[in-house]
Order: structure tokens, then sequence, then C-alpha cells
């Protein structure tokens, strides 16, 4: 079985540039794509295994699409598999936005454009304000959640308040709340072996 | 070397990405700010083109600075730099460690950063609203001016997005969101 995982390179590649091509927006808008070409018509993994691929990725640091490629092309075609499948979903964004920023500034000139981008920004916090609903649904209601945001809320408005520029404070501060979940969690877990 | 500062620089903030695309955006702000590769309105400007172009948001917007910042190398770099680190990480999971997913350590680091990458997006997003409808997109510490079109124009937006919630039970595509604001952006800032 494993000579043949070789078959497998360019069909990936493919596949995962077509999903790459028809995504739009963040990672997550990828996965029923990405359910129904690798489960569905490539029949290369079982929905258990996907559903699998899908909570890891999400879990994991990175981009979402960019873990769940590399994850699917490593279970089906290997490392070089994972390779295939992460290159392929990158191309076509790589490709589509290098010719757009060519033409950037050129377009921005026009009055009507800038117009046009002086909407989108106003709808670029909107979008913000929408991930951020979505994504406090996931936060474990407990107070060390709420100190936790409380904090990291402060210390980036305080920072820009007083025009500090400290390009480190966001990755500081994930680090902290990596530290004090797991910190918090190690306290619970003598408790619960004590009694 | 500006290809390799491109290159770490996204390698951490792929690194450093937890739950998605636009928990991105507080990271590269943070950098992209402070190392004067783009205004804070050019940046608005890329996340616009990122979230409205095919491909995922991760990568149109490493591509995208990469290449303003330096040309095809930088945006090669930028890319490639975004996404080493979540390859180098799911192929370390997928050949020994699934099992350290499940793992009671490992699921309570991650709760632990989720409100702290909230608190993050909120606060990106509270200061490019305050920039944007008080300070005409300028700097903080310029003149205030309030920015009634934009301001009408947000609230027009958002009205608009949470009804289309509420009647169609389902939620607006943000693409959607996007080309509506582009069309009334026209309007509304051309008279």
């Amino acid at each position: 079985m494993k000579e043949k995982k070789f078959k497998t390179w360019w069909p990936l590649f493919y596949t995962f540039f077509k999903i790459g091509l028809f995504t739009f927006g963040g990672g997550a808008a990828m996965i029923p794509i990405v359910q129904m070409e690798v489960v569905e018509k490539k029949k290369w993994l079982t929905l258990k295994e996907m559903s699998n691929i899908l909570a890891v990725s999400e879990a994991t640091p990175g981009p979402i699409a960019i873990n769940t490629s590399t994850y699917v092309g490593y279970k089906i075609g290997g490392v070089m598999g994972a390779i295939c499948a992460t290159l392929g979903c990158a191309l076509p964004s790589f490709i589509i936005i290098s010719i757009i920023s060519l033409f950037y500034e050129a377009f921005m000139s026009f009055e009507v454009v800038n117009n046009a981008f002086k909407g989108l920004r106003v709808a670029v916090i909107l979008l913000l304000a929408i991930a951020i609903i979505s994504l406090a649904k996931a936060v474990p209601r407990n107070w060390v959640s709420y100190v936790l945001f409380g904090i990291s809320f402060i210390s980036m408005v305080l920072l820009s308040a007083f025009d500090v520029s400290f390009s480190w404070m966001s990755i500081i501060l994930i680090l902290l709340g990596i530290i004090v979940g797991v910190v918090w969690e190690a306290i619970k877990y003598r408790k619960e072996k004590k009694e | 070397m500006i290809y390799w500062e491109l290159f770490y620089v996204f390698f951490l903030i792929g690194l450093f990405t937890f739950g998605g695309g636009y928990a991105m955006i507080p990271l590269i702000t943070d950098q992209v700010l402070s190392r004067g590769w783009a205004t804070q309105v050019e940046l608005t400007d890329f996340i616009a083109i990122s979230e409205a172009t095919p491909g995922p948001f991760a990568i149109n917007i490493s591509t995208f600075i990469g290449s303003q910042v330096g040309g095809v190398w930088g945006s090669v770099c930028a890319t490639l730099g975004v996404i080493l680190p979540s390859f180098i990480i799911i192929l370390i999971i997928a050949f020994i460690l699934e099992k350290f997913m499940k793992n009671r350590f490992v699921k309570a680091g991650l709760d632990g950063v989720r409100p702290v990458v909230v608190a993050l997006i909120a606060s990106t997003a509270l200061f490019m609203f305050i920039q944007l409808i008080f300070f005409n997109n300028g700097s903080i510490y310029g003149d205030f001016y309030f920015d009634l079109k934009s301001f009408t124009l947000l609230i027009l937006l958002g009205v608009f997005y949470f009804a289309y919630g509420k009647i169609r039970k389902k939620k607006m595509n943000p693409i959607i969101l996007l080309v509506i604001a582009a069309i009334l952006g026209m309007l509304i800032f051309s008279v």
C-alpha cells in the first residue's frame, strides 16, 4: 500500500488547489468544501476521521486552512502528500494576491475606488465584531477567563492609548493565557489527588 | 535583511495564531505598525481585500503584506513563514501524538488562550473604530473629527447584518457584506 502513496500526490495537489480557489474568508469557510471533496467525492477519509482532523486543526496553533490541508495530505499521502496539499491550498491565494498587490496603489488613486474602500474599512470593523461574538461563545465561563480577558484587554488599550509601539505584546499575552490555563489545571489536579 | 525579517515575523504570527484567521489580526497589527510596514489605514484595506478575494484569509493577508514590503520574494518569505509552524506542528501530532490533544493540561492551556484572543481582537476593533469614526483615520493625537458618514454606514451595515440573520435564520456571507459596504461607500462618500 505504502508504495502507492505517490499516486495520491497530484490529486491531492489539485484537489486542494481547487479548495483554495473556492474558499472565501477564514479557514472555517473551507470546511464544508473539504468535506465534500475529501469524504464524499474522493472517499479518501471517513466522516469520523475527518471530524477528528477538524478538531485537531482548530485546536492547534496556525491558520485552520493550513492545519487541515497538512493533516489531510499527511493521512492520505504521507509527508510528501502533506506538502502537496498545503502548497496546493496556498497557491491560488498567492497568485491572486500577488497580482492585486501590484495594482493596489494605482487602483487607489481612483476616487470611486477610494470611496469604496472607505466603505470596506467600516465593514472590517463589523466583521471583527462578528468574530468576537462567535469566539466569545467558546470561552469557558469562569473567573480565570474573566481575569485573563481583563488583563489582556486593558494592557492592549493602554499600549494604544499611550502610543507605545511594542510588537510582542499580543504574543506575550497569549503565552500568559497558556501558562495560567495549565497552572490552574495543575492546582485543580493536585486538589483532586488529595481528596 | 527584509526577507529574513518577513519570514520570522510571519513564522511567529503563524505559531501564535489560535482560533482561525481573525485571531491573526492583532498579532499582525502589532508587528506591521511597530515596524512601519504599513499604516493602520493601509492595513485595514489589506484586511478587506484579503477577506474579499478567494483563498484562506491567513494566506491572503501574509502574501499581501509580504509583497507590499518586499516584492515577490517578500511574499514568498511571508507566506512560507506563516505556513511552516502549522505544517511542523500538525506533522508532529499526526506522527506521534494524536492522544496529546486529549490531555487535560493541553486542553486547559487552550482554554486559557481563548479569553486572551477575544480580548486582543476586541481591543484591535475598538482602536480601529475610534480612529475611523473620531479621527478621520489619522493618529489619535491628531485633530478630533467626527466622521458622521462612516458612523452612519456602520450602523446601517450592523442593522442590516443582524436583521438578515434574524429573518433568514442564517449568517450573512461576509463577502456579501463587503460588496454592500463597497457599493454604499461609493454612494455615501461621493456626495
